[in-house]
């Protein structure tokens, strides 16, 4: 029979720290699995926009047909909403969390200008819709457009949706605020190059937009909106 | 870090630290509770004994329990049982009276005046080297005083708990219990194991009758007498120990209403003696009762309060996230079938310890039905436990923090 013995104390105290510090390696060792699998769809997708930006480049030697769908591909769909999971898991200030969400907000821009360009080129004008939000609390209504954009998705699987984060301190999203002469109001939407600031309910956004194309042309370009589901719900 | 993730991290590791502290005292002691249950010639001597049975309106199980202390293994001549009748309004004093032509078996009556002085009106009678209470709503195995006599043989022993059992579940309240009171097999073990045992129960927790001369009989102590006793033990250094064999079984409350009750007279009682008796706190005078145990039942209702706060956030902000969709886009399926991404598992420190946190409990409910019914099984009860009584306690508990805060106690007998 035992009564008051210390080492008991420092046993069960070296047992729990052994377990706290195992918990502490895996958990690191795992983030950072993520965050490779994560840069290495970054880079991929990194390619991708490199392919097309050449592909664009010789499109006076090539015709439309060639240069085909622009990039906004499944990767970026993927990365957007494994960046969104990585923003709840290691959270919003994370610094390598912050750096892919810069280097895809890049991406997205990049993605805009060229589907823009290879639109009035090939003469396919894209349905886009650029998204401006903040979730640091000031904006009490973009979580609501988040849900509105997110909703829009399934029902027009075309759909280009192009969502930023305010205030990620990035100077390409201020260019292109300044751009587009937008206000510092949130949410701001661009349709069409034309600003909307406040909530725009799906009725509203749906008016702005071109009649949906019928079914059978619809699963193309799928991917696309799904960008803006993740951002805009964090 | 921020300090929301510091307190998680301070109950986590504190929390965890308990586990662990009991789990290497009962690895540390895992041949001496292989023991096997007490023969019926084993012991050197059979202490005289006397069992006293406080009732108040018990005539549906008095009879019961009574029986099961007629059927003990124990000499006839060494066993005195006492029913104490504190002022009935059924039939449970004519059912006592039924008992009184047994030659070991008193019976006495008092106005109503609350159990701690049905059992000093018993203990004034008492005679005998050892003396216990047991409750009318519980009922004994015949090896039970065998294995506490047994132990008895140590003359530093003062006292000796049972094992409680919940006697034949029937409700989802009662097999919550069940899993419960297996924990507590295990965990009353361990209590003892480290001359820590906060409660002598009412079901069978037996003195030697020096301890009453010594100390006094029983108080009020907030309707939770059993505790007080206890705590006035280690008080002044005597030691408590624990039957694991000897088993006991109680009728649960059926219902949640009757649960908490009862609950929320126990756990005001426990903050209320823990306040009487506060010298003890962290007090190494007084061993691990000070240093752990009573700090760890603090700890324990403080962290209930801090995991409510986080649940019920979580529940609110899900919700009210959940009804800004519906009233903006309409109903929305987000759920997709075989779609998943393991980026959606959390992979963060507090998520793997919270997961081994679940899992040692697990086991300690395991561990709990192997002790109290010699089985690894997985069973209703456990699954029950594990998925409820961390809400349902909180009930109780919460309620207990705001009577203690306000000092509303109430006087009940059960």
């Amino acid at each position: 029979m035992k009564a008051f013995r210390w080492q008991q104390y420092v046993i069960a105290f070296l047992i729990t720290a052994a377990i706290f510090a195992t918990a502490f390696l895996v958990s690191e060792r795992l983030n950072q699995v993520k965050l490779d699998e994560l840069q290495a769809t970054r880079d991929e997708i990194a390619i991708d926009t490199l392919s097309t930006e050449t592909q664009f480049s010789l499109l006076a030697e090539s015709s439309c047909e060639d240069i085909g769908t622009p990039v906004l591909s499944q990767e970026l769909n993927t990365l957007a909403s494994r960046l969104s999971l990585a923003e709840n898991n290691l959270g919003a200030n994370d610094a390598d969390v912050l750096r892919l969400k810069k280097y895809y907000s890049l991406l997205l821009i990049k993605d805009y200008l060229l589907a823009q360009e290879i639109g009035q080129k090939c003469g396919h004008e894209p349905v886009s819709i650029l998204y401006f939000y903040s979730n640091e609390g000031d904006c009490p209504d973009c979580k609501k457009e988040g849900y509105v954009l997110t909703a829009l998705r399934t029902t027009r699987p075309q759909l280009r949706v192009y969502a930023f984060d305010t205030n990620l301190d990035l100077s390409a999203i201020n260019t292109l605020k300044a751009v587009l002469s937008l206000k510092n109001t949130l949410p701001a939407i661009v349709v069409d190059g034309k600003a909307y600031y406040g909530f725009q309910s799906e009725d509203a956004l749906n008016a702005l937009l071109p009649p949906p194309p019928p079914p059978k042309n619809a699963t193309s370009t799928a991917t696309s909106t799904a960008t803006t589901s993740t951002s805009t719900e964090t | 870090m921020p300090i929301s993730e510091i307190i998680f991290f301070v109950i986590l590791f504190v929390s965890l630290y308990l586990q662990v502290f009991f789990m290497v005292t009962f690895f540390e002691n895992r041949t001496s509770l292989k023991v096997p249950p007490v023969k019926k010639n084993e012991l050197k001597r059979y202490p005289a004994t006397t069992i006293i049975v406080p009732c108040w309106n018990e005539e549906e199980t008095l009879a019961t329990t009574v029986n099961s202390l007629l059927a003990l293994d124990y000499p006839e001549d060494k066993l005195h049982i006492f029913i104490i009748d504190d002022g009935s309004t059924d039939r449970t004093l004519e059912i006592a009276r039924e008992f009184e032509k047994h030659p070991r078996i008193s019976v006495f009556t008092k106005e109503n005046g609350g159990k701690y002085t049905a059992l000093n009106l018993g203990l004034s009678h008492v005679s005998t080297e050892l003396v216990g209470c047991l409750d009318a709503d519980s009922y004994v195995e015949k090896g039970a005083l065998l294995e506490i006599a047994k132990i008895f043989e140590n003359p530093e022993v003062k006292a000796v708990t049972p094992a409680i059992k919940i006697s034949s579940p029937e409700s989802i309240i009662q097999f919550i219990q069940k899993a419960e009171y297996n924990i507590s097999v295990y965990l009353r073990k361990m209590f003892s194991l480290v001359n820590g045992v906060q409660v002598t129960p009412g079901p069978f927790s037996i003195f030697r009758k020096s301890v009453f001369d010594d100390l006094g009989g029983y108080r009020r102590a907030h309707n939770t007498e059993d505790m007080e006793m206890a705590l006035r033990l280690h008080a002044n250094h005597y030691r408590i120990e624990n039957a694991h064999h000897a088993f006991v079984f109680t009728k649960g409350p059926r219902t949640f209403r009757a649960l908490h009750k009862q609950r929320v007279r126990w756990v005001y009682g426990y903050l209320m003696n823990i306040l009487d008796y506060r010298k003890l706190l962290f007090n190494p005078r007084y061993g691990n009762i000070g240093i752990v145990i009573l700090p760890a039942g603090l700890f324990a209702i403080a962290s209930a309060f801090y995991f409510m706060f986080i649940i019920a956030k979580n529940i609110i902000n899900t919700i009210s996230d959940k009804v800004l969709q519906i009233e903006t886009v309409g109903w929305q399926l987000s759920f997709r079938f075989g779609h998943f991404d393991w980026f959606s598992i959390s992979t963060q420190w507090e998520a793997f310890l919270s997961l081994f946190l679940i899992l040692s409990t697990l086991f300690i409910a395991f561990l709990g039905k192997k002790m109290a019914e010699d089985s690894w099984k997985p069973s209703l009860d456990i699954v029950l436990f594990v998925l409820f009584y961390g809400y349902i306690a909180f009930a109780w508990i919460s309620r207990a923090v705001y009577n203690t805060a306000w000092a509303r106690g109430k006087e009940s007998w059960r």
